[in-house]
């Protein structure tokens, strides 16, 4: 039930494609995956609908029987108890679960308040000033179809605008869930979700993990990626296809993308490498430096917390925090 | 016959080189492989006729300084003695103080050498100058040329074209006076002590009329440049000998790895037996077994620019450049030492990084010099080299940027732009 969602796992294209002409009013694309067993659709947005507008956009999608559907946030990741969310939901009987999370500062987001017997929401906090509740609006719903005639199909915030009516009506309730979860929307918080993740496949499918001789605490490397002698990889490290570590190089806490190369005696910690970027050798990256695209690093340089954005070849050193363009 | 006398100055002196000159006296500090006064004494024990040096200074007899001279004397074949100042007496008060032992052996002239430069040290091009321009006994300083902005950092010499005489000299004046400066190496004759001695009862008779205040001012207290050479200048007896060949002051710890710089330069010529054979860019290297590195799968790769001292360990993929790596250090695996110098006996641990600011004076500029940089600028450390005194232990997988590490400290974490006591 669960799929594969490696980090580095970013491309989806080698199924079938049936060819579909550009629909106007969305629909774009529409496939079926031999690998997942599943079928794709794709409803593109021409401007942007918010985060309520997309689904009155794919209401023929949605609406194909009256089963309830789930919504997710792309940027969020957890375990995704997607039958426990269906179980719940079901439970209730009423139109819409939203699944909430508990977060130690509660005022950086939107705030969900409800009966901890049941689940039935109350009402929506955005950023409260005082302390209201520490559990948060995880990014991830179940409706049922009829929740679609709520929606307009115009730019609409589902927070804002659908859920305090729906909460008002009685028919919001929320599951809270039990296991990790991160918003990873930044490179800081993606480095520490990929962290939980890590941790969590320790415990689900430890045997994903690379062990041995040179690797500490959770590593995940790809099978075409090629390590050289003499490294230390890990902990909380992520190693995507095609990969190239040279000699002596030590990552921790970092994703290295498809692609890409990190030069001998190197040392990485906190970072993001970008798909088929080249780190020189001696060189040393840290505190979330964040390398784009086809990204060059010259020998024997310092990066702390630098942004790099793709296709530059940098041959200065970055001792502190900035982006380069 | 000839005799040489090198300024060695006194614990006092040289304070911008600490923490390293803790250790060791300034004058000893390795540069490009040996003790800075050693390519001073060098230099002189090749001139024909040279029959003894004299080290003038105020450092107490210790035991580097009296091994160092008898390793010399037995190395170069000459009389190399020490004269130690009961006081700082300044460049001109020390040698005046022991004009009895110069002029002693009725040496046609001497050389007067501050030991903080770094040269070619051209004596017998000074000495054929000499005979060739003003009266049998004027005496020659050596100049070289500097930009303008900079030339104002050290004593100004104005010349007359023609004759080469000095016609005027300032010591660091506060407006643009020439762009050639003093080098701080000298060629005299007896004659000057009588130049000296003027100053000196002029001093006396001063300090009559006045009341003593801290001790500080002495009669004996005599600057060659501020006092004798500005009085000198258009007497027809003072005359400037302009070298092209590689000069710099070696002030602070950032003006050593320079100057070892322009010494290994020149050991293609003089001394190739002093440099790697086996490393490109040149880096000294001594007490390592090379073989033990073409075994590793990852050799090292050092330089340019790098100095090794005896018994240093380096581990297979380190990284050195622009840097002096002093006796007994430990580089373990895959560091990175970069414009730095490590003290003795240090460690740095895998994969550290130990970097620092290179202050080296505009390529583009043939007579740019080394900048003396304050260490403090609005209210913050001036990126400099980074130093680590003696004993420092680095853990591994940090990194120090632009710090002074003070000796016989044991880090836990990275720190940058600190002075870490």
């Amino acid at each position: 039930m669960d799929e594969d969602d490696d980090d580095d796992d970013d491309d989806d294209d080698d199924d079938d494609d049936d060819d579909d002409e550009d629909d106007e009013d969305g629909l774009t694309c529409d496939l079926v995956s031999p690998q997942l067993g599943i079928r794709i659709s794709l409803s593109h947005e021409r401007e942007p609908l918010g985060t309520a507008g997309p689904l009155a956009l794919a209401r023929e999608l949605l609406t194909v029987d009256n089963e309830p559907f789930f919504v997710l946030n792309s940027d969020v990741i957890c375990d995704f108890p997607f039958q426990e969310m269906l179980l719940f939901h079901q439970n209730h009987k009423k139109e819409g679960t939203i699944v909430v999370t508990r977060v130690e500062e509660p005022s950086k987001y939107g705030v969900v308040v409800f009966e901890t017997d049941g689940g039935r929401i109350h009402r929506f906090v955005e950023k409260p000033q005082v302390f209201v509740s520490n559990k948060i609006n995880a990014g991830m719903y179940i409706f049922n179809p009829s929740m679609l005639s709520r929606i307009q199909l115009r730019p609409t915030s589902i927070e804002k605008e659908i859920f305090p009516v729906m909460a008002e009506e009685g028919q919001l309730y929320a599951m809270e869930l039990q296991g990790f979860w991160m918003d990873i929307g930044q490179p800081k918080d993606f480095l520490t979700g990929m962290c939980m993740y890590l941790q969590s496949l320790r415990q689900q499918a430890p045997e994903r993990l690379r062990m041995g001789p040179g690797f500490l605490g959770n590593v995940l490397v790809d099978p075409t990626a090629q390590i050289g002698e003499n490294c230390t990889i890990g902990p909380n490290v992520t190693i995507g296809a095609g990969v190239v570590l040279e000699d002596g190089v030590r990552i921790k806490r970092c994703t290295v993308l498809k692609g890409a190369r990190v030069r001998s005696h190197s040392w990485l910690e906190s970072c993001i490498v970008g798909w088929s970027s080249s780190v020189g050798q001696w060189v040393r990256m840290e505190n979330v430096t964040v390398l784009g695209e086809d990204v060059i690093v010259n020998d024997e340089l310092y990066l702390n917390g630098a942004n790099v954005l793709p296709h530059k070849s940098i041959n200065d050193s970055v001792p502190e925090p900035r982006i380069i363009m | 016959m000839l005799k040489a006398v090198i300024l060695i100055g006194g614990p006092q002196k040289g304070t911008r080189f600490r923490p390293l000159s803790f250790e060791v006296p300034k004058p000893l500090f390795p540069v490009a492989g040996v003790p800075m006064l050693q390519h001073h004494i060098e230099a002189c024990a090749k001139v024909p006729n040279m029959k003894e040096i004299l080290l003038v200074g105020f450092y107490q007899p210790n035991e580097e300084l009296t091994r160092f001279l008898s390793n010399a004397q037995q190395e170069f074949k000459i009389s190399i003695r020490y004269l130690q100042e009961y006081a700082a007496l300044g460049t001109g008060g020390g040698i005046y103080h022991f004009r009895d032992q110069i002029v002693s052996g009725s040496p046609e002239a001497f050389f007067v050498l501050n030991a903080d430069v770094c040269s070619e040290f051209p004596l017998p091009e000074m000495l054929s100058f000499q005979k060739e321009h003003g009266e049998p006994n004027s005496f020659v300083i050596l100049g070289t040329t500097a930009n303008r902005k900079q030339s104002m950092n050290y004593g100004c010499i104005v010349e007359n074209e023609e004759t080469s005489e000095v016609m005027h000299y300032v010591e660091k004046p506060s407006t643009f006076v020439s762009d050639i400066i003093n080098c701080g190496i000298y060629l005299f004759n007896p004659d000057i002590f009588q130049h000296i001695g003027a100053v000196f009862q002029k001093n006396q008779q001063d300090m009559l009329l006045e009341e003593p205040t801290n001790g500080w001012h002495r009669a004996e207290a005599i600057r060659l440049e501020q006092d004798i050479f500005t009085a000198l200048a258009g007497q027809g007896k003072l005359y400037v000998y302009k070298t092209l060949s590689f000069w710099s002051q070696i002030k602070s710890a950032g003006s050593a790895i320079y100057a070892s710089r322009l010494y290994l330069n020149q050991y293609h010529k003089t001394h190739p037996e002093r440099l790697a054979s086996n490393k490109e860019g040149g880096p000294k290297i001594s007490g390592i077994c090379a073989q033990r590195w073409s075994a590793l799968s990852s050799p090292p790769q050092l330089g340019p620019n790098v100095s090794i001292g005896t018994g240093v360990t380096i581990g297979a993929g380190v990284r050195v450049r622009e840097s002096i790596i002093l006796h007994g250090a430990t580089l373990q695996d895959h560091s990175c030492v970069l414009n730095c110098i490590v003290g003795w006996d240090s460690t740095i641990g895998k994969w550290a990084r130990v970097e620092g600011t290179p202050s080296d004076p505009n390529p583009n500029d043939p007579y740019a010099k080394i900048d003396s940089e304050t260490l403090f600028r609005d209210g913050k450390l001036t990126p400099s080299i980074t130093i680590l005194g003696c004993n420092v232990t680095i853990p591994s997988e940090v990194i120090i940027l632009n710090s002074i590490v003070l000796p016989h400290k044991d880090l836990n974490r990275s720190f940058k732009n600190q002075i870490i006591l």
